[in-house]
């Protein structure tokens, strides 16, 4: 395993942070940006992970991420909410047959420091919960002194404690806290070891760590996904999350997948923003879109 | 809200940057002493090469014109820009690196119309890093006796600039000759005259001294009658190598101080264990970079046996997402080939490519009916022999060897008459070192390409030519005291 | 009966060898007062070419040397010029007619002109070099490297001219062919036994004697030499010549100084005018 991950080409970081910020620089305009708006508000994984986080709360996200924009009925519902495991249940009787998942996040989030047991255990309540997702953390601690392995074996156990008795499963997001691993060398040994271990979606961060998400980080994970769909023939999804904040930072993500994986990747299936502000946002410019004029945050839910 | 196509389609619109913030004349004479004048020659018209519409008439210098030019530099230099102190020339220079950012997207969307290069290009690199060179010599000015060089000026710059990088070999020109205390005449190329005569306007703007920069337009006579003139001091060109060699012999016996900055062909080196994503970024940027029209362009690909399929298959991926196209537009990637005459060029030698059993590949995109325009190509299967692996192409087209040592990818990056530049991929670190060392090029470039600052020292080996520019180097070139 | 003289063959110094010149042809070197003193090799275009063949093919061996062990090597030929001294004082005074006091002058500044060379090997790079503080996280290195092979036309000064032009040249890594000076070429052959016996290794210095005029342009216009040093062309129209002639590889050259105090501190130039300089970059990053 050390000797697979140790092989793959290095990273050189300011090469691909010089590629990053040279497509941040593309220009998205009217048909182009429209179509953009939309497609991010259809990949938002709209997130609550706050200890004070109350079923009225879940309730009220749930209600926002079905009808974004009330006012508007062509405005499409997010991906998912996301949520801790006990507020699965909330979120699933407020989003019924909406079409929009829950995603829980898993494993003793977001610092993933406790026994594997407890971790599955974690897991197994929110699958049994109506989790459609499961966004799982990895032991960095683990991955950082080298024990690959274990990072390995126990994504795969996750990934079986997303089973369904009806023989489904819930999909499995692994989150790397990219923060934390530092380089993009480990991002990318990362990435590889949670597709080879079985992974849906490979995701940055939990948001509780900075930085989270940045646009050179989700590169390394979008060119790992493409090499390892070449290799293998596998799709694995990517899931930037903390740090989004403005329409215009999501664009920059969307093109870097429309020219780094290509459209394929360009769905909410194979690609999600981890987010909570980012939504009035993205909705603020869908506005200024249509109206022509600038809105304001009063015109749009807090929720 | 307006969706079209599929989530999986999804077509930038058009971003084009607005035209509006510049204003072409009809016509534009010469600039010497301070003044704009009509010359006493015929004239010629600058083309937009992305559209073929004519932009101006511009004046083309007559032998008088130039003897008009160089007496007002002379004086410029005896009266007033030799005896000035360091400081006080110091703060026009940075006058004029003011003006130039000030008027930023002014030069650029210019440069993008006269050049045909992307604007992205012109904006993020040409112009800010023109204004870096003027800052970064002015600072030099009051600091000459620290350099190493003395402090004495030359005298009187004749200085002839190319078409690839406009306004960018201009300060390049410029900044040292003025910072060390000479004055010039600057004969800027003649398919891309327009920005030197806006910045001859910003000299005005800055009230610099008249004469001490004269701007004479025009095409090779009038460029061979700036470096053969008896009262030139200095020659400064950077070109081709066939003009290099007329110049160096043009100069043989007289007194004048000549830096020659010429072509190339550069080895872009990948090695197996290159950080492969960087790599592929390097070499598309190191051979379409401004149309591959760039002296040091990683123009040969010599890539290890062992990686050669995979990175070919990287490579033409990422082509693939290279957007050719209108200049103006903020997302074009690959602009128009500057002239019909450089397109001819190209042409030619790519199919010579082909004639000689190379296997070409390019681009699948639609070229614009109008304006000179050419795919970015990829040739494999190229060895030593082919024309191709040897001669500058200055254009997309990039030649692909193979190597299976260290030992025979430093034979073949050095087996050229040409040392400008070179780049070298590797993770590992003695071997970037070892590499570097060995190759016969003037600048390198490791796990990176295509890199230029004004503190750091540009220019060749063998008949990629002599002297440096850029950086404490630079001011050699300008000064008469030797270290 | 007085003793017979042994009588020594001035040959070429060629790949660390001396051969004669492979035209067979020889002239006449008189002393100053018009005596014989010596035949010299006379040497031809053929000798010139064999000479850059010989100095290219050291070039890379004596360039990718340490600059410390280059300054020993030019150290040790002042060691051994040092201690054949006598032989050069009177080398000169017969070739130049010039007084012991004279001669001595010259053999003293020669060798010390080595050291003081010798020295530089390892310091020029510090002076010349430079870190370049680029404005972006790229490490930046510019240093001086040697421009390869150069063609030199030596001064008159048969010793301490030819030294002047010589060192500077092979202590930064350069690999030489010189012509020796036209009217006094022994001395240089006789300086070519020392080279031969210091640990330089053959085909650093290649030494032609015969006619300027006749070599010169060879080397100038051959496209395997990379500079042209016109230290010694006295005919300003063969200068000339000889510039355009180099202007066909663009070889760094070097104009005549007819004026040139070879007694006095030389500065850097002479090491400068055929060094290249190359910068290196490579990002920073984790």
């Amino acid at each position: 395993m050390r000797r697979f991950l140790h092989g793959l080409p290095g990273v050189e970081q300011v090469g691909e942070e010089a590629r990053a910020a040279g497509l941040g620089t593309r220009s998205i305009k009217t048909t182009a940006k429209a179509q953009a708006l939309d497609l991010a508000i259809r990949m938002v994984d709209l997130t609550t992970l706050e200890g004070s986080d109350t079923p009225g709360k879940v309730r009220a996200l749930s209600s926002k991420a079905m009808r974004p924009d009330p006012a508007d009925p062509t405005c499409p519902a997010t991906a998912a909410v996301c949520v801790y495991p006990d507020m699965v249940a909330i979120a699933k009787e407020t989003l019924g047959d909406s079409g929009v998942n829950v995603a829980a996040v898993a494993t003793a989030f977001p610092s993933g420091r406790a026994a594997l047991d407890i971790k599955l255990a974690d897991t197994r309540d929110a699958v049994e919960a109506g989790a459609d997702e499961i966004d799982m953390v990895i032991d960095r601690g683990a991955f950082l002194s080298g024990r690959y392995k274990a990072v390995f074996d126990e994504i795969v156990a996750v990934r079986e404690a997303c089973a369904r008795p009806d023989g489904d499963s819930a999909h499995l997001k692994v989150i790397f806290e990219t923060g934390e691993l530092q380089t993009y060398d480990n991002v990318r040994r990362a990435s590889w070891l949670a597709m080879m271990a079985g992974a849906h979606f490979i995701k940055t961060s939990t948001g509780k760590v900075q930085p989270a998400a940045t646009l050179p980080v989700t590169l390394v994970m979008l060119e790992a996904v493409r090499d390892f769909r070449d290799s293998t023939g596998h799709m694995v999804g990517v899931k930037p999350a903390g740090g989004i904040r403005t329409a215009k930072d999501a664009i920059k993500y969307l093109v870097m997948v429309n020219e780094v994986v290509g459209g394929d990747w360009l769905d909410p299936d194979w690609f999600r923003f981890g987010a909570s502000t980012l939504l009035n946002d993205l909705l603020m410019q869908r506005t200024k879109m249509t109206t022509g004029r600038y809105s304001g945050p009063d015109y749009f839910t807090l929720d | 809200m307006v969706s079209t196509g599929s989530t999986h389609d999804w077509t930038y619109a058009p971003a084009p940057e607005s035209r509006s913030v510049v204003d072409i004349k009809e016509s534009y004479g010469l600039f010497i002493d301070g003044e704009f004048t009509d010359g006493t020659g015929t004239s010629f018209k600058s083309i937009n090469p992305a559209t073929e519409e004519v932009l101006a008439e511009v004046a083309e210098a007559s032998e008088a014109d130039v003897d008009r030019a160089v007496k007002a530099a002379r004086r410029a230099y005896t009266r007033v820009w030799s005896r000035m102190s360091g400081a006080e020339r110091a703060k026009y220079l940075y006058r004029i690196a003011r003006i130039i950012q000030e008027r930023g997207r002014e030069l650029a969307v210019l440069e993008s119309i006269d050049n045909g290069k992307p604007i992205k290009e012109s904006r993020d690199f040409d112009v800010p890093t023109a204004a870096a060179h003027f800052f970064y010599y002015a600072g030099w000015a009051d600091k000459l006796k620290y350099a190493g060089y003395g402090e004495t000026p030359l005298g009187v710059a004749g200085q002839v600039i190319p078409w690839n990088f406009p306004l960018l070999m201009l300060s390049w020109k410029i900044a040292p000759a003025l910072a060390a205390g000479n004055t010039v005449v600057l004969k800027p190329a003649e398919t891309t005259p327009l920005t030197a005569l806006l910045f001859a306007e910003i000299c005005q703007q800055a009230e610099l001294p008249p004469g001490v920069v004269n701007i004479v337009t025009g095409a090779g006579d009038t460029g061979r009658s700036l470096v053969s003139h008896s009262d030139v001091d200095k020659v400064a060109f950077t070109g081709s190598t066939e003009v290099g060699r007329a110049i160096a012999r043009a100069v043989a016996g007289t007194d004048k101080k000549v830096t020659l900055e010429l072509g190339g062909k550069a080895a872009n080196i990948v090695f197996d264990d290159a950080p492969i994503d960087q790599a592929i970024e390097g070499i598309v940027g190191g051979i379409f970079f401004n149309q591959g029209h760039v002296c040091c362009a990683g123009s040969r690909l010599l890539v290890q046996e062992s990686v050669a399929d995979e990175v070919m298959e990287r490579l033409k991926r990422r082509m693939s997402t290279l957007r050719l196209g209108d200049p103006l537009d903020k997302n074009t990637d690959v602009g128009a080939i500057n002239s019909g005459e450089q397109l001819t060029r190209i042409r030619e030698l790519a199919g010579v490519g082909d004639a000689e059993g190379a296997e070409r590949w390019e681009v699948a995109c639609d070229l614009p009916t109008k304006g000179y325009w050419f795919p970015p190509t990829v040739f494999t299967g190229v060895s030593q022999a082919h024309r191709i692996a040897r001669e500058e192409i200055f254009g997309p087209v990039l030649s692909v060897l193979t190597f299976r040592t260290p030992a025979e990818a430093v034979e073949k990056a050095n087996n050229t008459p040409y040392g400008l530049s070179a780049g070298v991929w590797t993770d590992k670190g003695s071997r970037i070192l070892s590499i570097a060392n060995q190759l016969r090029a003037g600048v390198v470039w490791a796990n990176t390409f295509n890199k230029f600052d004004p503190t750091s020292p540009f220019g060749g080996y063998k008949e990629s030519g002599y002297g440096r520019e850029g950086g404490r180097h630079g001011l050699q070139a300008y000064l008469k005291g030797e270290r | 009966m007085a003793r017979i003289d042994v009588r020594k063959t001035y040959k070429l110094y060629i790949g660390g060898q001396f051969p004669r010149s492979e035209s067979g042809r020889s002239y006449v070197v008189n002393d100053a007062k018009g005596k014989l003193l010596a035949n010299a090799a006379l040497a031809s275009r053929k000798d010139a070419r064999d000479a850059v063949v010989a100095a290219r093919k050291a070039f890379g061996g004596w360039s990718g040397r340490t600059a410390y062990n280059r300054a020993q090597v030019v150290y040790r030929i002042a060691e051994v010029l040092e201690g054949r001294r006598e032989q050069f004082e009177a080398e000169l005074r017969a070739a130049e007619g010039i007084s012991p006091a004279k001669a001595r002058t010259y053999v003293d500044a020669a060798i010390d002109r080595l050291v003081w060379y010798a020295g530089w090997a390892d310091k020029l790079t510090q002076v010349v070099g430079n870190a370049n503080p680029v404005a972006g996280p790229y490490f930046n290195l510019s240093t001086p490297e040697p421009s390869g092979v150069i063609a030199v036309v030596a001064p008159n000064g048969p010793l301490l001219g030819l030294v002047s032009v010589v060192a500077p040249l092979i202590v930064t890594g350069n690999t030489v062919v010189v012509i020796a000076s036209e009217a006094h070429p022994l001395t240089a052959i006789t300086l070519g036994e020392v080279m031969a016996t210091s640990d330089l290794p053959g085909g650093v210095v290649n030494v032609l004697t015969g006619h300027q005029a006749e070599i010169a342009p060879w080397l100038a216009s051959h496209m395997d030499v990379n500079g042209i040093d016109l230290t010694g062309v006295t005919d300003v129209e063969l200068a000339t010549e000889l510039e355009a002639a180099a202007a066909e590889n663009l070889k760094r050259v070097r104009r005549p100084s007819p004026d040139e105090d070879w007694l006095a501190e030389p500065g850097l130039e002479r090491m400068t005018a055929f060094q290249e300089t190359k910068t290196v970059w490579h990002p920073i990053g984790v």
